[in-house]
Parts: structure tokens; C-alpha cells; sequence
């Protein structure tokens, strides 16, 4: 067991857990965030993605005590209050899901996308959300949607 | 996943210490991408689990013009192909670890965890064989240097013994008119393994080149140095005939197998375009240098 | 994205774009999908698999694996009661729940590697895992059958000791549980009449729905024997009725509640960890949740058969079809009930031919038994015809669209199985494509081809229940059955809006368990808009109907006297003096003139499905001719989709259903060894089409009315993933002069077809000489 402390969505978080504990368990069975999904369990689907210390990560491949002192953020911490982040509006105003349980993944993987780079190509696009499979859109509502966050509109 | 202990030294004698001591049952950690897989599937259940991410020795990117590259062992994925020095010297390398899983992977992944995964699929395996590589082992009875090709003993099995710790890979630097180059084939566009991957690395003078370097990956139990295709480049024009015969020659070292990821026979084709393709890409980038 | 309107557009909500209304929840991570429920006390199931394709169980000893700290119960197929045999109806599929018992937990035999044979529960998933490794099974290994030409094989090992057919009698052990044959007219003189006949082979991979996430249930039994299931399925119902069958409890006393669903595609159509996390719950008297990992998912989870077809077509020179034959065996997998039957009652039915003759086989072989995938049946049976169909026009030199069109299915055409089509838009389909932009445009480049193909689904109908409560602020709610898969929450509120009058934020659509609204069979078929649609349209009028009443007893006059258009209440202009009242003002009167308003509707939509679609797709496509490695360059999806409500959640069915035919024609495929263990358990070697492996898909919706629908509805979920395996490769054809007839289409077996093009091509070229 391990004592461990972590900023999650901007609060501290002090946990004892074991060491073989997975940081998508410690979000989903410790936390109660199960905002994040597990999709495959090898870092293929991008379902995971979590933001730890601000890099997108698949919390499927990483133990949480790997993540002690560090700061995590999961879709349950991007909205403000009641107002969404803009890529969360614009994932519902550009119908960016069907079934909605690959989108946080999508949402965190292009969260870091538009912080890194905030008005990426469409190939840039692709290129940086290649890790997050969608089996419902094929994909092209989810890049109009992140384009749409980034140059901030927000109606279709 | 079964119960470990998880231990994250700050110094490398910390670490070989505690590898030492619990020889086959602890294990190395760095993005846990590869070793996570196995201990969820049951394949490794090692007892102890060492992150190896927080000694500085094994973290640094150090390039000199004179002695070449020190890339520490777990500096990840996104540190390599960010780099800019990276990039222009090495650009094979880089293109390698950039191959390596989705950016969520690659910001975990490191060079020297996929050599020590021990795959002969690993993308920056080839890539540091052409390029030379050698790896630095760091153990309970000292130090020792391993060259990359000889790494891997056979699938998911390393030279590294009980207690020792890949430290970094010491990468020569790249003589001018220089350039390296990696390659490998998947059947989608991104975020499969490789069917083949070849690495190269060669110097022109001219039109003749002075030395070159291929590495094979995807085509054996273990990452392969094409020796004898190399050889066959050094001192001869470079050319499509040149080229043709260092791809025939790779074909014939090959000696791969049929899976789920392809068969033997693609395999060997595979070689011999990939060959082809990056010994090519590299002498377009050497000719710039 | 264009739409082709023949629809006529007098609607105020229908056809419009409003945004989802369970999007909220889906954005913040606030949707509870089957593997986020937890409860108090609640334990972790896992289930025990075999390594083995084919063996005996000679025994299962588990007393190891109970003494380990933290587990609470094993339980195996000896903990269920031995079902009937017989097929029942349930729901809409005929199933023996003998075999469905079978497959839950294995009895006897196993019949495939990944098959359950024994489940745990603990106090936690790794002690749960850990006790699995404690578990012995002793196993008598038999030879593995693993694909429909071995199975049929005279000698073949025999899977099911019991499986005996009509043809072969009832002595005769066999794998092949089902011939069925559609014939028509003289195929010999048909085939005389013919002025080119082409006739090939065809083979077809078994490939998985691939939704994202996988299989979860959670289960609560209470000790007077009423249980609940939080499960993640298509339809709760059926959930109810084949869970409860396997268990041997009353029907009733199960209650389905079904959490939002992560993709299903068909493969969330039948029970899995339902049952077992239920006798889990009953053994401990604990809530068990019982969550699959993505290898459980494909090695043990129903994909799609693998087929191997033979297609033999004759045409004139003019292009009219004369005759045509299909023979198709079907991998049902361990059990009995391949989609063979809805694959030979679609494969040429886009067509009228006077003359056919159509076998299909349901044969079963060692692999996952197969489970209902997005047109099923179709897709594997159209890339055979859709392949000759172009090998055809090429021969006899004409458009591949216009001999589609020529022969193409219309008003009045008799299907290969009995019902004459109704109207339809086939052609209209076809006509469209040929004249969109993107197929009338130059391909230029090397190594380039571009392809088209069409398909056809007919689409389900079955039952389904709606409820319309119109609150006291004059809201409504919309209760129905139909789990939600891609926004059919949205539809529902806008078609009862339409009818209500109300703006669409004023409609709160709800997915009800099994014990809060009528019986609703399963989201499949693509019937929800149109089948639960058509209870929600009725609801609603049912809802105006009382209306009219309450008013009508206001302004004391008859019913009939009262009009509702828009929201209002207005007497007839003929009679009495003008009265006019809001549907708000009087919702906030119902106090006081009978009570709450309460709409309900069932439908029972019999043969009439919701409406058959069609589609038709081009596709560019550049081959890689050193590797064999295809990219997909544009492509264009046209499809039949009567009245669209919600046209960009139409648009986005294309673009899936295409986007899954893409990866089935590429890259996706089972890879057993030979010992029929599957090889690639995960996804990074099952291999879904990443977002770098897919253009823009451009739609083009061709709006037919359905005229058994009361807003002209037609199904649109499934038909767009059959063209797209026959469009590729049609378009690798043109791109390489090699015909491919196996699927995938993967690189090292298309780098085979042109290595053996070019020697033989040199071959010629050397005889010529």
C-alpha cells in the first residue's frame, strides 16, 4: 500500500492504495470520476486519456502512485461551473459522438491538442487524434467539432 | 493484476540495489506502456516494480558534435521527437520514437524500455543499430557496454542480467555527409506494430558511399544489424544497382515468420522495399548534409 | 452535405438540426454506461475461459480458488438449469435457450477458445483474476473445426452431438444446422438468354462490430427471487426474456434497466455477463458486477460469420439481368444461427431478375457464436454480387450504375422471398450517385481506381411501446423502451414535438426499464425511429386526442369540434363562437378538467419493416503497388432514407456504417492459429480504421417517403456498411487490373493477387513472343 497525493481536477486528493492500483482504477473505483472509460487495455482506443501534468496519457498503462505529486485532469474537470469547455459545446453542437463513450477520451486528447497548439490544420488534427478510435462517426463530425473549438464558434 | 511492490528510487545505486536484491522477481519501469500490457495479461508477474523515471542518470538527452548522443534510457517518446538538435541529427531515430503508439504513449514510452521489451518489432531497435548504438548496462558488478544488435537474445529477452540497469545508449555522432533514415511497414496508418522496419544509415562521398549501416526489425527472433547488405554499400557508387543488391542481401539474412501480422513471404518482400525505400530516404537527407 | 428532397417538407420540427439532448451528460463524463454503476457492498465477477477451441470438460475443481481470502462464490453451468432445447420465439429472434445456456456458461463441451466456463466473485477484479488462476479444469482436447468448408466436410468432427437437419435426416450427425433456398422462374434457360455469364468465388472474414466499449452488467438478486440487471444492451427486453429463460425464473421478475450504451452495432443484441453476474448476486446475496476486457470481448462476444460464397451471373449485351445464382455457406460460430437467412433474403434483392435460384447454409464451426452485426448478413453476401455486377458492365461495356439502374428493383418488384416492394428508392439511389459531383469527376493519377457498388436492408419493424405525459407548466416527457445507440433520444422528442406543437427543449425524451413502459423489442433492424417513432407519433395524437376532449368539455362542444394545429386549441371557424386556449394554458388548467394528460401507444408493426433501404457508394481508392497497402481517397455514400428527422444524425449513420464497411473491407479479420486460438485479442492487431485511415465521407441523402409511416420514416442505421467491401474492391480493379475475392483486402494478400498479376501477365507476354 502507498499513501499517495495528487491534485485531480484542481483538488488535492490524499489516498492510501496499492501499488498495482491503475490510475483509470484509482479515477473510477477510488474517485467515483468513471468520466473516464477503459476501452482496451493497450493504449489503442484512447478511451482512457487523462491529462497528467498537462500531457495526454492512457490511464489504462499507468499505475497511480506514478502519478503522486503530480496534477490530473479527466473530463469531470473542464467545465467551468455550468459553462462547458468550448470543445465540449462543440463536440454537442457538431455531433462529435453517437454513443458518447469514446468522447471524453476524444475531449481530454484534444484538449491537450488545442493547448499545445490552439488552431491546428485538419491534418494536424488527424495526425494528434490518431491514438482515440470512434466506431460510431468515422470520425469526420469529431474533427469538425475540434476545428470548431478551436476557432471558437460555436454554432454550426 | 496481481499485487506488487512498487519502489522508485532517486539515485541508480538505489536502483540496482533493489534490482539486485530481488533479482528475477523485480522488473524495470519506465512508461509502464509495454510492461503494464504483460502484467494485465498475466505474461510477466514481476514482484517488484522499479520506476526508473526518477534518476536523473536515466533521464538526460545530452548531444556533443565530438562524442555524439547520450540518450538516457527513459527519457520519453515526446522529449526525442521535440527535440530540435534531435531532429536534425538523427532524424531516422526520431521518426522511430515518433512511430511508437499515440501521442498518450509517447509521452510515457522510452527508446531504451523498447529495447528492453526485447520485441524484434521494437521501431527504435533498427533505427539505433544503424545508427551504431551502444547500450551502457549498469549493475551490481559494475558497468558494461552491449552494441544494440546483440541486445536482444531472443523474443522478449534481453542480455541484461539480474540486478543490472540499461542506463542510456551512447550514439556515435554522425560523420558529415551523413544521414539516417527508419521505415517500416503497418497495414493501417498509424498505431500497429511493424510487419517489417528498416533502419539505415549512410555516408556519401560524392556519389560513392563510405559506410552505411541497416537494421532490421520484424524479420527474425531479434532485431537484426543487416551486416553483410551494409558491406556490400561501402566503397561502391550509390545507385540503384547498389541499392538493389543491399536489398537482395537483406531478403536473404531474413528468415521471418507467418502471424497474425503478416507472412513470411510479404515479410521477405517487405524487406526488400523497405530496403530500398530507406536507404533511399536517407541518402536524400545525406546528400543535404 | 447535400439532400435530395422529394420528401415534402411541411414540417416544423421534423427535418430540422437541433442538438442532442443527452449530450450534456455525454461531454462531462456524467453518462452512466454499464461498467460506471456501483453499489454498496458490491462484488467483482470474472469469468474463467477456455484455451481450448474443441475439448471435453471432464472436470472443474474449484476448491483452491475458494479458500482464497476474498472470494465469495464460483459458479459453472452445473449452477443452471438445463433449458429446452426447442428454438422459441423470443422477442425477435428464434433461439434454443439450450444452446443459449451453453454459451453463457459451458456445459459439457467447450466449443471455442474464450468460452466461459466458470465465474468468480470476490471482493475485488484482481482477487477475482487471481482466483481464476486457482481454478483446474481438465480438458480432453478435440480437433478444432474452424471454417464452413471443413465443417461441411463428410467425416468433419462434430461440434453439437444433437444438431441433425431436414436434408441429411435424423440419423445423420451434421455441423450445418439450416439449408434454405429461394427459387425463381428456369435458371437453365435464364442463363441460355444470357449473352455473358460470369460466375466466381467469393470468401469473407469473420470480423467483430468493434464497439468501444465492452460488455458490463451489474447484478442485485433479492431473496424473495425479484432480481434487477443494470446491463449495457441493445434491448432491455430481450435482455429480460433470454436472461430469465437461461436462469429458469419468471419473466417478471427480472427488471432490465439499461445504462447508456457505448456502440453495439448488433453485438449487444444477446446476454452475456446478465446471467452470470446475476447467479453471482444470487449465491452471495451481494450486487456483482461482471465487466469484460477487450480480449474477453472478441475472443467470447458475437462477431460476424466469415462466409465463402459463389456467385454466377448472366446478362445480355443490352444489360438486362437474365438469371442469377448464389450459394452461401455461413460460420454461425459454436452454435446454430448464422444471419445467413437475412444475407440470401438480401443478396440480389436490390434486382429484378426473373430467374434465381439462392442456397444458404448455416453451418457451425469452432469460433464465438456469431451475433447480429449493422445489416446482418448483408455486407459478406453483397461483395460477391456487387464484385460480378461490375465484372459484368465492364464485360458488356456499360456504366456499373446504369446496369444497377436497368435492373433495378422498383414499386412492384417481387422480392426473392415473397413481399412485393412498396415505394422505394432504389434508383432514385443509384441516379442520385451518378450524378454527383464527385462521381462525374476526373481520378487522375497512377496506381489510382475508383469503384462503386450498391446494397440493400430491408429493416426491421416489431413492437415497440411510447408514453406521452404532458406535465402542468405544458412540457412533455416521451417515455420509451428503446435503448439510445446514436441519438434516437433526439428523434423521439422531435417527433412527438411535431405533433405537439411544443419547441423541441420542451420535450424531455426517456429510456424506461422493463418495469416502467410496455414491452419494446431491441435498437436493431434500424427500426427505432421508425417502429418506436411510430408508437411516439401515435402517444402523442393519443395526447391530442385528450386535449381535444378537455377543451372540448370547456367550450362545451363535441371533440370533433376542436382543432389542434401548433400548440392551440381552436374551435372549428363553422360552429359556435371562437374559442382559442394554448396547449400550456390548458395543461396548467388539467387540475381542475380530469386530471394529468397521459398519451400512450403500442405498435406491433408485423411483416412491414421500417421501410427498405438502399444505398450506393463510389469510392477512389490509390494501391500502394510495392506493399499492396490501400489508401482511401474520397468517398460517397448516397442512400435512400425517406423523411429525415434529424438530417445530421442521418448523415452521421452513413458515415459510420460506411466507415465500419471500410474497415471490414481492409484490414479487419479473426486470425486463429492452427489450433483455433484467436491470435489477435486486442486492438492494436484487430484493426479498426483510426482517423488517418478515412477521407471526409460525403453523404447524399435521398429522401423516399415510407408510405407505412405517418411522417414517411425510413430505416437508416445499417445499409450504408454493405456497399463499401464491393465498392474497394471494384476500385483496387481499376486501380491495378487485379480482382480480389477474399476479404479483407489486406496488404499481404493484395500484394499476393499483383505479384501473381504481373507473372502472369509476363507469362503472356513471354508466350507471345
Amino acid at each position: 500500500m502507498k499513501n499517495i497525493q495528487v491534485r485531480v481536477n484542481g483538488h488535492p486528493v490524499a489516498r492510501e492504495i496499492p501499488d498495482h492500483r491503475l490510475l483509470v482504477d484509482f479515477l473510477r473505483y477510488d474517485l467515483g470520476l468513471t468520466g473516464t472509460k477503459e476501452g482496451c487495455s493497450v493504449g489503442v482506443c484512447g478511451a482512457c486519456t487523462v491529462l497528467l501534468n498537462g500531457q495526454p496519457v492512457s490511464s489504462c498503462l499507468a499505475l497511480a502512485v506514478m502519478a503522486d505529486g503530480g496534477e490530473v485532469t479527466t473530463i469531470e474537470g473542464l467545465a467551468e461551473g455550468d459553462r462547458l469547455h468550448p470543445l465540449q459545446q462543440a463536440f454537442i453542437d457538431y455531433g462529435g459522438f453517437q454513443c458518447g463513450v469514446c468522447t471524453p477520451g476524444q475531449i481530454m486528447a484534444s484538449k491537450a491538442l488545442l493547448d499545445a497548439n490552439p488552431h491546428p490544420t485538419p491534418a494536424q488534427i488527424k495526425e494528434w487524434m490518431m491514438g482515440n478510435l470512434c466506431r460510431c462517426t468515422g470520425y469526420y463530425k469529431i474533427i469538425e467539432a475540434i476545428q470548431a473549438a478551436a476557432a471558437e464558434k460555436t454554432e454550426p | 493484476m496481481h499485487e506488487i511492490h512498487y519502489e522508485a528510487p532517486t539515485s541508480l545505486e538505489q536502483a540496482v540495489g533493489i534490482l539486485a536484491k530481488h533479482g528475477d522477481s523485480a522488473r524495470p519501469i519506465c512508461g509502464g506502456t509495454d510492461l503494464l500490457i504483460q502484467m494485465r495479461a498475466g505474461v510477466r508477474r514481476p514482484h517488484y516494480v522499479v520506476d526508473v523515471k526518477h534518476i536523473a542518470a536515466l533521464t538526460g538527452i545530452a548531444f556533443d558534435p565530438k562524442s555524439g548522443l547520450r540518450l538516457g534510457a527513459a527519457a520519453p517518446c515526446i522529449e526525442i521527437f521535440e527535440n530540435a538538435t534531435l531532429r536534425r541529427h538523427y532524424p531516422g531515430l526520431v521518426e522511430a520514437a515518433h512511430l511508437i503508439g499515440s501521442l498518450q504513449i509517447q509521452s510515457r514510452a522510452s527508446v531504451g524500455g523498447n529495447l528492453c521489451n526485447g520485441s524484434p518489432a521494437a521501431d527504435t531497435t533498427p533505427a539505433l543499430i544503424a545508427l551504431g548504438a551502444v547500450a551502457r548496462l549498469v549493475g551490481p558488478k559494475g558497468e558494461r557496454q552491449v552494441k544494440v544488435e546483440e541486445f536482444v537474445v531472443s523474443p522478449g529477452r534481453t542480455v541484461i542480467q539480474p540486478g543490472e540497469l540499461l542506463v542510456e545508449l551512447l550514439i556515435p555522432p554522425p560523420p558529415p555527409h551523413s544521414a539516417d533514415a527508419y521505415i517500416r511497414f503497418i497495414p493501417r496508418n498509424e498505431m500497429d506494430i511493424a510487419v517489417v522496419g528498416i533502419g539505415a544509415a549512410i555516408t556519401l562521398e560524392g556519389d560513392r558511399c563510405t559506410a552505411a549501416r541497416i537494421g532490421m526489425g520484424a524479420v527474425a527472433p531479434t532485431p537484426l544489424f543487416a551486416a553483410k547488405a551494409s558491406q556490400a554499400l561501402v566503397g561502391k557508387k550509390f545507385d540503384a544497382v547498389a541499392i538493389e543488391n543491399a536489398a537482395q542481401l537483406a531478403i536473404e539474412q531474413a528468415s521471418p515468420i507467418d502471424d497474425m501480422r503478416g507472412t513470411a513471404e510479404f515479410r521477405r518482400h517487405l524487406v526488400g522495399v523497405l530496403t530500398r525505400r530507406t536507404l533511399e530516404r536517407a541518402a536524400e537527407r545525406a546528400r543535404r548534409n | 452535405m447535400a439532400v435530395k428532397k422529394e420528401a415534402h417538407h411541411k414540417y416544423r420540427v421534423v427535418g430540422t438540426r437541433p442538438i442532442r439532448p443527452d449530450g450534456i451528460e455525454k461531454v462531462t463524463g456524467r453518462a452512466l454506461y454499464g461498467a460506471d454503476y456501483y453499489f454498496p457492498g458490491m462484488l467483482f465477477g470474472k469469468i474463467l475461459r477456455s484455451p481450448y477451441a474443441h475439448a471435453r470438460i471432464k472436470s472443474i475443481k474449484f476448491d483452491k480458488a475458494l479458500k482464497l481470502p476474498g472470494v465469495r462464490a464460483i459458479v459453472t453451468a452445473d449452477d443452471l438449469p438445463e433449458a429446452d432445447r426447442k428454438p422459441q420465439q423470443m422477442g425477435e429472434q428464434q433461439v434454443s435457450p439450450y444452446y443459449l445456456s451453453c454459451n453463457v456458461l459451458a456445459r459439457g463441451k467447450v466449443l471455442y477458445d474464450g468460452h466461459p466456463v466458470a465465474a468468480v466473485a470476490a471482493t475485488s477484479p484482481h482477487i477475482a483474476e487471481e482466483a481464476l488462476r486457482l481454478i483446474e479444469v481438465d480438458y480432453e482436447p478435440l480437433e478444432p473445426v474452424m471454417t464452413a468448408d471443413e465443417a461441411m466436410k463428410p467425416g468433419a468432427p462434430i461440434l453439437i452431438d444433437d444438431l441433425r437437419n431436414q436434408e441429411e435426416g435424423p440419423d445423420q450427425p451434421t455441423n450445418v444446422a439450416t439449408h434454405l433456398q429461394f427459387k425463381r422462374g428456369d435458371l437453365a434457360a435464364g442463363f441460355d438468354a444470357a449473352d455473358c455469364v460470369i460466375e466466381r468465388e467469393f470468401r469473407t472474414a469473420t470480423v467483430h462490430q468493434g464497439y468501444i466499449e465492452p460488455h458490463a452488467s451489474v447484478g442485485i438478486w433479492n431473496p424473495d427471487g425479484h432480481a434487477t440487471v443494470y446491463t449495457c444492451t441493445q434491448g432491455s427486453f430481450t435482455v429480460r426474456t433470454l436472461a430469465t429463460k437461461v436462469l429458469g425464473m419468471p419473466e417478471g421478475n427480472l427488471k432490465v434497466v439499461p445504462s447508456e450504451i457505448g456502440g453495439g452495432f448488433g453485438g449487444k443484441t444477446t446476454i452475456y455477463c446478465e446471467p452470470i453476474a446475476l447467479l453471482l448476486a444470487k449465491k452471495t446475496g451481494h450486487p456483482v458486477k461482471v465487466t469484460m476486457s477487450r480480449s474477453e470481448v472478441l475472443r467470447a462476444t458475437g462477431p460476424t460469420s466469415g462466409i465463402h460464397e459463389r456467385v454466377k451471373i448472366g446478362v445480355t449485351k443490352e444489360g438486362r439481368i437474365t438469371a442469377a445464382q448464389v450459394w452461401m455457406a455461413y460460420e454461425a460460430g459454436a452454435f446454430p444461427g448464422s444471419p445467413m437467412a437475412p444475407g440470401a433474403m438480401t443478396v440480389i434483392t436490390s434486382y429484378d431478375i426473373p430467374n434465381l435460384l439462392i442456397d444458404g447454409y448455416d453451418v457451425v464451426v469452432n469460433r464465438p457464436k456469431t451475433c447480429a452485426y449493422r445489416a446482418p448478413g448483408a455486407t459478406a453476401a453483397a461483395f460477391g454480387v456487387e464484385t460480378v455486377l461490375d465484372e459484368l458492365a465492364e464485360q458488356i461495356g456499360i456504366d456499373p450504375l446504369d446496369l444497377r439502374i436497368m435492373n433495378g428493383a422498383h414499386e412492384g418488384t417481387q422480392q426473392p422471398f415473397g413481399p412485393v416492394f412498396k415505394r422505394i428508392g432504389f434508383i432514385e439511389t443509384c441516379e442520385a450517385l451518378k450524378a454527383s459531383e464527385h462521381y462525374n469527376s476526373k481520378l487522375t493519377g497512377a496506381n489510382r481506381g475508383r469503384g462503386v457498388a450498391a446494397g440493400f436492408w430491408f429493416n426491421a419493424g416489431f413492437q415497440s411501446s411510447a408514453s406521452v405525459y404532458v406535465n402542468q407548466d405544458g412540457t412533455a416527457s416521451v417515455v420509451t423502451g428503446s435503448v439510445d445507440i446514436g441519438g434516437s433520444r433526439a428523434s423521439m422528442a422531435m417527433i412527438a414535438a411535431e405533433v405537439l406543437g411544443l419547441p423541441i427543449d420542451e420535450v424531455r425524451p426517456v429510456v424506461a426499464d422493463t418495469d416502467s413502459i410496455g414491452y419494446t423489442d431491441v435498437t436493431a433492424g434500424s427500426r427505432v425511429t421508425f417502429a418506436t417513432g411510430m408508437a411516439v407519433y401515435n402517444a402523442a395524437q393519443d395526447v391530442v386526442r385528450q386535449l381535444k376532449e378537455r377543451a372540448a368539455k370547456m367550450w362545451e362542444c363535441t371533440p370533433d369540434d376542436v382543432e389542434f394545429d401548433n400548440g392551440v386549441l381552436r374551435t372549428r371557424g363553422d360552429v359556435l363562437q371562437p374559442q382559442q386556449l394554448t396547449l400550456k394554458e390548458l395543461a396548467a388548467r388539467f387540475i381542475r378538467t380530469g386530471g394529468p394528460v397521459v398519451g400512450r401507444a403500442s405498435v406491433s408493426t408485423g411483416g412491414a419493416g421500417a421501410g427498405p433501404a438502399f444505398a450506393a457508394i463510389c469510392v477512389d481508392v490509390e494501391v500502394d503497388p510495392d506493399t499492396g497497402k490501400v489508401q482511401i481517397l474520397r468517398v460517397t455514400i448516397a442512400q435512400d432514407v425517406g423523411t429525415a428527422i434529424h438530417p445530421s444524425y442521418v448523415e452521421g449513420q452513413l458515415q459510420g456504417g460506411t466507415a465500419q464497411g471500410i474497415g471490414w473491407a481492409l484490414n479487419e479479420e479473426y486470425v486463429y492459429d492452427s489450433k483455433g486460438v484467436l491470435r489477435n485479442t486486442g486492438l492494436l492487431d484487430y484493426r479498426m480504421p483510426t482517423c488517418l485511415d478515412l477521407p471526409a465521407i460525403e453523404t447524399i441523402l435521398v429522401e423516399v417517403p415510407n408510405p407505412t409511416h405517418p411522417l414517411g420514416v425510413r430505416g437508416v442505421g445499417e445499409v450504408s456498411i454493405v456497399p463499401p467491401p464491393a465498392a474497394i474492391a471494384n476500385a483496387i480493379y481499376r486501380a491495378t487490373g487485379v480482382r480480389m475475392r477474399e476479404l479483407p483486402m489486406s496488404p499481404p494478400r493484395l500484394m499476393k493477387a499483383l505479384q501473381e498479376h504481373r507473372n502472369s501477365r509476363e507469362g503472356q507476354a513471354a508466350a507471345g513472343r
